[in-house]
């Protein structure tokens, strides 16, 4: 027997709130409610071509406005139907069958079909594909187009991930006939049309009317890119700006709280910020060194010192919004004499010195001047080193040349990074690895909430690295603006659904 | 004070030249010639040996464009193909010459991250940041001359006391910080400015020079005060010399003199302050433009560093430093047009 899954089945990766794909669209009336908006965010893409680069400022500006994929995440972080109307699932989990929506064009007028979608599958998953997420596509053998508006995904295996992993932005559905030109010049299926890139300055898209869905309310938007903090300040104030996604400077924030013409959006981020720890390198290849470590870090004064009080406190690699959540933060609260003794008795000489190693985001730039402090006190002794993103990458994460440092992991759901021995931090653990696997080949819901809190259990009694808090996604708009998303499940600026409440 | 009159003895040993070869009728176009002749083989040696050395630095400096770009999820089969989409798997020796016999045909190479041309992203900055130097020597230069002019007439009086005092101030304070506390005023609270960013010349001229308004003004205000008291000092020095002596001799008022005499004479150094000026405020607007968030060349280097799109960092600094070497030529061969002597002191 097949089973047809649609939305509501989908509830066994995210939460609630299904169904919702139809609802987006409405324009609630009132004059200029569709008037366009300025949305400012930190950092520039580096090009506009989501499957071909890793920087989320890529999504922040096309996910869902410009292009689509099969499936896509909802402001909630549910996952919902996309360009694939809905699915079929054979018994054994390893063949997908995706009934596309019909009379979907793109942006150049060209018919989007099954062929579109094959073309992007298989050039994500190609040899010499460059997609940054290629491990997305792993598990697929084959991409066969039925008819114009059904494709048959063949896997190699179950996954139950697969329709998740299918909404990130890496894998929207492209076309041939525009794909040579998509760094500069992206053709999508989206509510909005590109019109014009300014390098250095902004991105303007304009509304679709030939969208095959619900069209979005506001004729357009303008993305401009302010990365300076003080700038950013003063853009906003001085209404240049209607909307700041992920506000830079969270020390700003009660200012515009307190102001009637602003609304402050503090929401979630999939970004579990993380003191990484070498689990290869002495003396933290010794677990009783790495639960010292756990234990001499006070995770709220970090939030208040870096983050100014925004960020969830957590005590393992998981998002504490998401209802498989197990709140381990007691085990590694915070006791500097217990990270002394254990210290003691793992035989670590005080003063040890090993290296800590900065990026440049100010979570790891304040947050690790602070945690050096709280090491010191209990007799560590890290030697602080600020460096570069590009740096970091090739030292850090390439090169393992680390003792600690820290990180925000931003991807959702991606606990499976720890059945990776040759990742960055280097936990090895077979058992884990095997629970991973079992994991990747189950769809019970229920089952697979059960591994993943058993997942989440391993790694914290283990005391891989020391987790610290959840990202907060921090924004700020005008009062009047309505439907922008609080949370980030991934890295996106929806326009779909906002609106001026005049 | 930044300079100390380069080319003083140089003028004082030219002039002796100068009675030595007076007298003769024409020769002062084939020694200008000459002069330029010689700088110009200077420039181009200076650009041989300033490519080499970008490329050099710019190359050691950890940090794979690649893996920048691809994150930390990426494979490493998807890193070798993006490395060989890019031309990055080729030998560094042969990536420098082929950089440098690009450029020599005008083609700069395509930027990694934007995948446009370099030639077009930089054509694109220079828009905001040729006009916004322009603009910030204008008014540099505009305050610079009557108030070198004003302090120097009264000197030791109230008037040059108190532009000496506002040019101390000039220099002490960063130019970020001016910057931060215009858009305070004009751009927060009175709203006749916006707090940032470049309308685009599209806009029209008016729009496009507004937007640079703010900016052009943090920028030039350091650069007036050092320039004011460079102007002030060099007519001072000049009004000591022998000539306006005789000038005043002659009957000429001590105005009279610094209008005719003294101002001509003194601006060689104000013309060598004006040159590293100018090119200083095309590559140096770097923190002026993270303020105004205006797409200018700093900003585009300060990018391209972080992301490590080195073709783009390797070119946009060769540009800067081929401005300078030129600015430089240039106000060799004004100092000559200025002062006749220096044409003989070859």
């Amino acid at each position: 027997m097949k089973h047809i899954l649609g939305p509501s089945a989908l509830a066994l990766m995210m939460t609630s709130g299904m169904a919702v794909a139809a609802g987006h669209g409405t324009c609630p009336g009132g004059e200029g409610s569709g008037a366009p908006i300025t949305l400012a965010m930190q950092l520039e893409p580096p090009t506009l071509d989501p499957t071909s680069a890793a920087a989320q400022a890529i999504d922040s500006v096309v996910y869902s406005n410009i292009f689509e994929g099969l499936t896509r995440f909802m402001g909630d972080g549910s996952i919902v139907p996309g360009l694939a109307e809905s699915w079929e699932i054979s018994d054994d989990g390893t063949v997908y069958a995706f009934k596309l929506q019909g009379g979907v064009t793109f942006h150049d007028g060209t018919t989007m079909d099954a062929e579109d979608v094959k073309f992007s599958l298989d050039r994500a998953r190609a040899e010499d594909s460059t997609n940054a997420q290629k491990a997305l596509f792993a598990g697929i053998t084959d991409v066969r187009v039925i008819d114009p508006v059904t494709v048959q995904v063949t896997l190699d295996g179950p996954n139950g991930n697969f329709l998740f992993n299918l909404a990130w932005g890496d894998a929207v559905i492209v076309a041939p006939e525009s794909i040579d030109g998509i760094a500069n010049n992206p053709v999508g299926t989206g509510a909005f049309k590109f019109v014009e890139w300014k390098q250095g300055d902004s991105v303007s898209i304009t509304r679709n009317d030939a969208y095959w869905g619900n069209a979005a309310c506001i004729e357009g938007a303008t993305f401009k890119f302010i990365s300076d903090p003080t700038a950013a300040f003063a853009a906003v104030m001085a209404g240049d700006v209607d909307v700041f996604s992920g506000f830079p400077a969270p020390e700003n924030l009660p200012q515009f709280e307190a102001d009637p013409r602003f609304q402050v959006l503090v929401g979630s981020t999939e970004g579990e910020t993380i003191l990484s720890t070498n689990n290869k390198m002495p003396p933290f290849d010794d677990v009783r060194v790495r639960q010292a470590v756990a234990h001499a870090i006070d995770r709220q004064a970090i939030i208040d010192g870096a983050m100014f009080g925004y960020g969830t406190p957590i005590g393992t690699h998981f998002a504490p919004h998401n209802p498989a959540y197990v709140d381990l933060t007691g085990q590694s609260n915070y006791d500097p004499d217990k990270a002394r003794a254990l210290l003691a008795e793992a035989g670590v000489a005080p003063g040890t010195q090993f290296k800590m190693t900065l990026p440049p985001p100010s979570y790891a730039r304040r947050g690790g001047e602070i945690i050096a402090a709280q090491l010191r006190a209990v007799g560590l002794d890290p030697q602080i080193e600020n460096v570069e993103w590009a740096q970091w990458l090739e030292g850090t994460f390439r090169g393992k040349d680390f003792g600690l440092t820290i990180v925000s992991h931003t991807e959702p759901m991606d606990i499976g990074i720890y059945a990776r021995p040759d990742y960055y931090f280097q936990y090895d653990n077979p058992d884990l690895q095997a629970l991973m696997d079992d994991l990747n080949k189950t769809t019970d819901p229920d089952a697979r909430t059960e591994m993943l809190q058993t997942a989440q259990k391993i790694i914290a009694d283990d005391y891989v690295n020391g987790y610290l808090f959840q990202l907060a996604a921090l924004s700020v708009a005008k009062a009047e603006i309505v439907g922008l998303w609080t949370n980030a499940p991934t890295a996106a600026n929806d326009l779909t659904s906002v609106y001026w409440n005049n | 004070m930044l300079v100390k009159y380069p080319r003083r003895r140089l003028a004082d040993f030219a002039c002796k030249i100068r009675i030595w070869t007076s007298g003769r009728a024409g020769p002062n176009l084939a020694l200008m010639l000459r002069y330029a002749l010689k700088r110009f083989a200077s420039l181009i040696v200076s650009l041989i040996i300033a490519s080499a050395v970008i490329f050099v630095v710019t190359e050691v400096a950890p940090g794979d464009p690649a893996a920048f770009m691809l994150g930390i999820n990426a494979q490493e089969d998807t890193l070798a193909a993006l490395r060989a989409e890019l031309g990055l798997d080729q030998p560094k020796l042969q990536r420098y010459f082929s950089w440098v016999g690009g450029m020599l045909a005008g083609d700069f190479g395509t930027s990694y991250t934007y995948r446009t041309p370099v030639a077009e992203v930089i054509a694109d900055r220079l828009q905001v940041s040729l006009p916004l130097a322009l603009y910030a020597l204008a008014l540099s230069t505009l305050i610079a001359f009557p108030a070198g002019l004003f302090a120097a007439a009264r000197r030791g009086r109230a008037g040059d006391l108190a532009v000496m005092g506002a040019t101390q101030l000039g220099v002490a304070v960063p130019n970020f910080w001016f910057a931060m506390m215009a858009v305070l005023v004009f751009a927060i609270n009175l709203r006749w400015f916006g707090a940032g960013g470049f309308a685009g010349w599209d806009a029209g001229f008016a729009a496009g020079m507004k937007s640079l308004t703010l900016p052009a003004i943090s920028l030039a205000l350091p650069q007036a005060a050092i320039l004011t008291r460079v102007m002030r000092s060099a007519l001072l020095d000049t009004l000591g010399e022998d000539y306006i002596r005789t000038a005043r001799a002659k009957g000429l008022s001590r105005r009279q003199a610094l209008w005719r005499h003294a101002l001509r004479n003194a601006l060689i150094p104000v013309l060598t302050i004006i040159g590293l000026q100018f090119s200083f405020l095309l590559a140096g607007a770097i923190i002026i433009e993270q303020v105004f968030f205006l797409p200018g060349l700093g900003r585009l280097v300060f990018q391209a560093i972080s992301a490590r799109d080195l073709i783009v960092v390797e070119s946009v600094v060769m540009l800067l430093v081929f401005a300078v070497i030129v600015v430089n030529f240039v106000v060799d061969l004004a100092y000559a047009a200025v002062d006749p002597r220096l044409r003989s002191r070859i």
